[in-house]
């Protein structure tokens, strides 16, 4: 299934690319032949075992050529957090959209530029890193996204900056999405010392079947802390492969919040990679999903240097007949004494034939480590709702604030406080009037 | 107010009441007791519509309605409370805001409006008041950490903030020490009305000492073999369950 987009390319070298420097039109090509070379994954794959994509591989998509120009400011308002202020780079069926953007009130030393605009007017933004965080190697989806990248968000914070206010990257469908597929690519460079929050959503103001296809490619440079949340609130019937690929520098800490709930097919891998002494890597998550929607999360975290540390919580909540994935990878590198990581995954299902495959994966090859991992599958305490029925609160209601408890605590970690209120808010409303049965 | 008539009930395969008949007036005071295994909880967990029971024969009447027809949730809005033999941990759920889903549930269910967080907080000082409890208790997770003495006297205050017309108190004095025992026995006393009435499970008499019962029954084998007045717990403490209870239930036990 993979000669549309073979064709897609020709057409995309013939014409826009031509003008792009050598060194992109480069990228793209590897990415093609990679993508050609691999083809979709299946479950033979072991990074692929619990989740099929062939509902993407045999569908065509066409590439989204643009904004359609339809999407009112006010629309964006359910999935700004009440925050109006806050700067926001807007990209509407996966082209930037200037007149919904606010890059002007990002603060001093912070540059939030589109894609689209580095790669034709600012090449020294993008080139010494596009392409080079992130690999393609192995990777089908992220070797489509090197070929077709199209536009995304482009960041950049200076050393010694410190932000306190988030910038935040929205990616909207909406109607015109039909059929289509965006090739997103961002990049992130934090620079020493700095400290600063990147919020990426993706968001959908219909119910069109689209596809999504990301790529975020991160420095974290010595010394910064940078804070990135993922929000993925996709249609229902959207198709939604988002890679996150973090390379830390010396002291550096990347704090990671990954939130899923839509999408009929999501998969989110997150990859960091502490590549020098005394990094930190928090990564956190929440994932639910009801009726027939998949949602996986891969998470890698190499540990290549000593003195570091890594944190995970994910947890899952899954109703109908939902399947949740998560694969939590720790690889301890020989030469990485004194790793200190800790992985977590708690899931709970609230039917039948809801349904979670988790996997996690302790690869140590230092010996003087402390690593541990733990993961659990659970239903709702029976006890504990007759309990809250026994004082009167109804079954829907018991249901909905013993689930929301169970999340209560991975929620927590958001340190932004009109993020964490608006995700509780969502979590608590999620399976209102859903085929939830305890 | 409560008519429990030829009521059976059992537990999976387990047939546990066989046979209960009582009947409770508003004003009264009733205590349940029983050795182990006799049904004494059970009773009480049917009564609040605990669905891990399933009832296969009889009738509960309450103020006139099928008491067996509601669901639990309708029960508690109906006035029916079960203090918990053991009150259950929930991890994630403050008791403010547990005790005032359930507060505002009952008055929505009466056709009351709801009460915000701070009217409600000024409601619960006379509450906490009432047994002992330090407001700090109010932002903890339900029950989290809780010693076995504040957990019962969280059900109390569960009860006081609740004002139930039937008030169901399940092994309430288990694990308690005597200044616990009296706190939790005052407030239950405290809450006695000529209107609402009281059934008190408990394997011991030293309870009935605070909480003084109008009528006693004794269980054994999921029946009341014997009912008398406050004497007869009495005459429980001083001779035990042994005369009341018949061979054939030794063996079933």
């Amino acid at each position: 299934m993979t000669a549309p987009y073979l064709a897609d390319f020709t057409t995309l070298s013939n014409n826009g690319a031509r003008a792009e420097p050598d060194w992109l039109r480069t990228t793209r090509r590897q990415g093609i032949e990679r993508f050609a070379a691999l083809g979709f994954p299946t479950p033979r794959n072991e990074d692929w075992h619990f989740t099929s994509v062939s509902s993407i591989a045999e569908a065509t998509f066409t590439p989204l050529r643009g904004a359609s120009g339809q999407v009112a400011k006010s629309a964006l308002e359910p999935f700004q957090f009440g925050q109006s202020d806050w700067p926001v780079l807007v990209f509407v069926n996966g082209k930037y959209d200037a007149s919904l953007s606010t890059p002007a009130s990002l603060a001093t030393g912070i540059r939030a530029i589109d894609l689209s605009t580095a790669m034709r007017d600012e090449p020294s933004l993008i080139e010494p890193w596009l392409g080079k965080l992130s690999t393609s190697e192995d990777r089908t989806f992220s070797a489509l996204n090197a070929a077709f990248m199209s536009d995304g968000a482009v960041i950049h914070i200076a050393p010694y900056i410190e932000s306190p206010i988030p910038l935040h990257v929205i990616f909207v469908s909406d109607a015109n999405a039909a059929k289509g597929v965006a090739h997103l690519r961002n990049l992130i460079v934090a620079g020493h010392h700095s400290k600063a929050t990147v919020i990426e959503s993706y968001v959908s103001l219909g119910d069109s079947g689209y596809f999504t296809n990301a790529v975020t490619e991160v420095q974290v440079e010595q010394g910064a802390t940078l804070t990135h949340y993922k929000i993925q609130r996709e249609s229902q019937r959207a198709f939604h492969v988002h890679t996150i690929d973090a390379q830390q520098s010396r002291d550096s800490h990347y704090v990671s919040f990954s939130f899923a709930t839509g999408a009929a097919l999501s998969r989110t891998n997150i990859y960091t990679n502490l590549a020098g002494e005394g990094c930190g890597a928090t990564l956190n998550g929440l994932y639910m999903a009801d009726d027939e929607q998949h949602v996986d999360h891969q998470t890698n975290i190499v540990h290549s240097q000593p003195n570091c540390f890594s944190r995970e919580i994910y947890k899952g909540i899954l109703s109908g007949s939902a399947h949740g994935v998560f694969n939590g990878k720790v690889y301890v590198h020989p030469i990485a004494q004194k790793t200190d990581g800790k992985q977590t995954n708690n899931n709970l299902l609230l039917s039948e034939r809801a349904r979670i495959d988790t996997k996690p994966q302790l690869e140590i090859f230092a010996d003087d480590v402390r690593c541990t991992h733990g993961a659990t599958v659970g239903r709702l305490d029976e006890m504990a709702l007759f309990y809250m029925r026994s004082r009167g609160v109804s079954t829907d209601a018991a249901t909905k604030l013993l689930t929301y408890a169970f999340a209560a605590d991975v929620l927590e970690t958001i340190e932004v406080e009109a993020v964490r209120s608006e995700l509780e808010r969502a979590t608590l409303e999620r399976f209102t009037g859903s085929s939830a049965t305890p | 107010m409560l008519q429990i008539k030829d009521l059976y009930a059992k537990a999976g395969d387990r047939d546990i009441l066989r046979g209960i008949t009582l009947d409770v007036a508003a004003g009264e005071v009733h205590a349940i007791m029983g050795p182990n295994g006799s049904g004494k909880s059970t009773l009480a967990q049917v009564l609040a519509g605990n669905p891990a029971y399933e009832v296969t024969g009889g009738s509960v009447t309450y103020q006139g309605i099928d008491l067996l027809a509601l669901q639990p949730e309708e029960r508690a809005q109906q006035g029916v409370f079960l203090a918990f033999q053991y009150p259950i941990e929930i991890p994630g759920v403050s008791n403010a805001y547990f005790l005032r889903s359930a507060f505002n549930s009952i008055r929505a269910a009466r056709g009351q409006e709801e009460v915000d967080p701070l009217e409600f907080l000024d409601y619960m000082e006379k509450k906490l008041e009432l047994v002992d409890m330090d407001v700090e208790m109010l932002s903890r997770s339900v029950n989290m950490g809780f010693s076995g003495g504040e957990k019962k006297r969280n059900e109390i205050l569960q009860m006081a903030v609740l004002e139930p017309r039937l008030a169901l108190l399940d092994e309430t004095d288990s694990g308690l020490d005597i200044d616990a025992l009296r706190i939790v026995a005052s407030g239950v006393n405290a809450l006695r009305r000529p209107d609402n009435a009281t059934i008190v499970v408990t394997h011991y008499q030293r309870l009935l000492n605070y909480i003084v019962p109008d009528f006693v029954h004794v269980l054994a084998h999921g029946k009341i073999v014997k009912s008398g007045d406050k004497s007869l717990a009495l005459e429980l403490e001083a001779k035990g369950y042994d005369w009341l209870v018949e061979p054939q239930g030794a063996l079933a036990s």
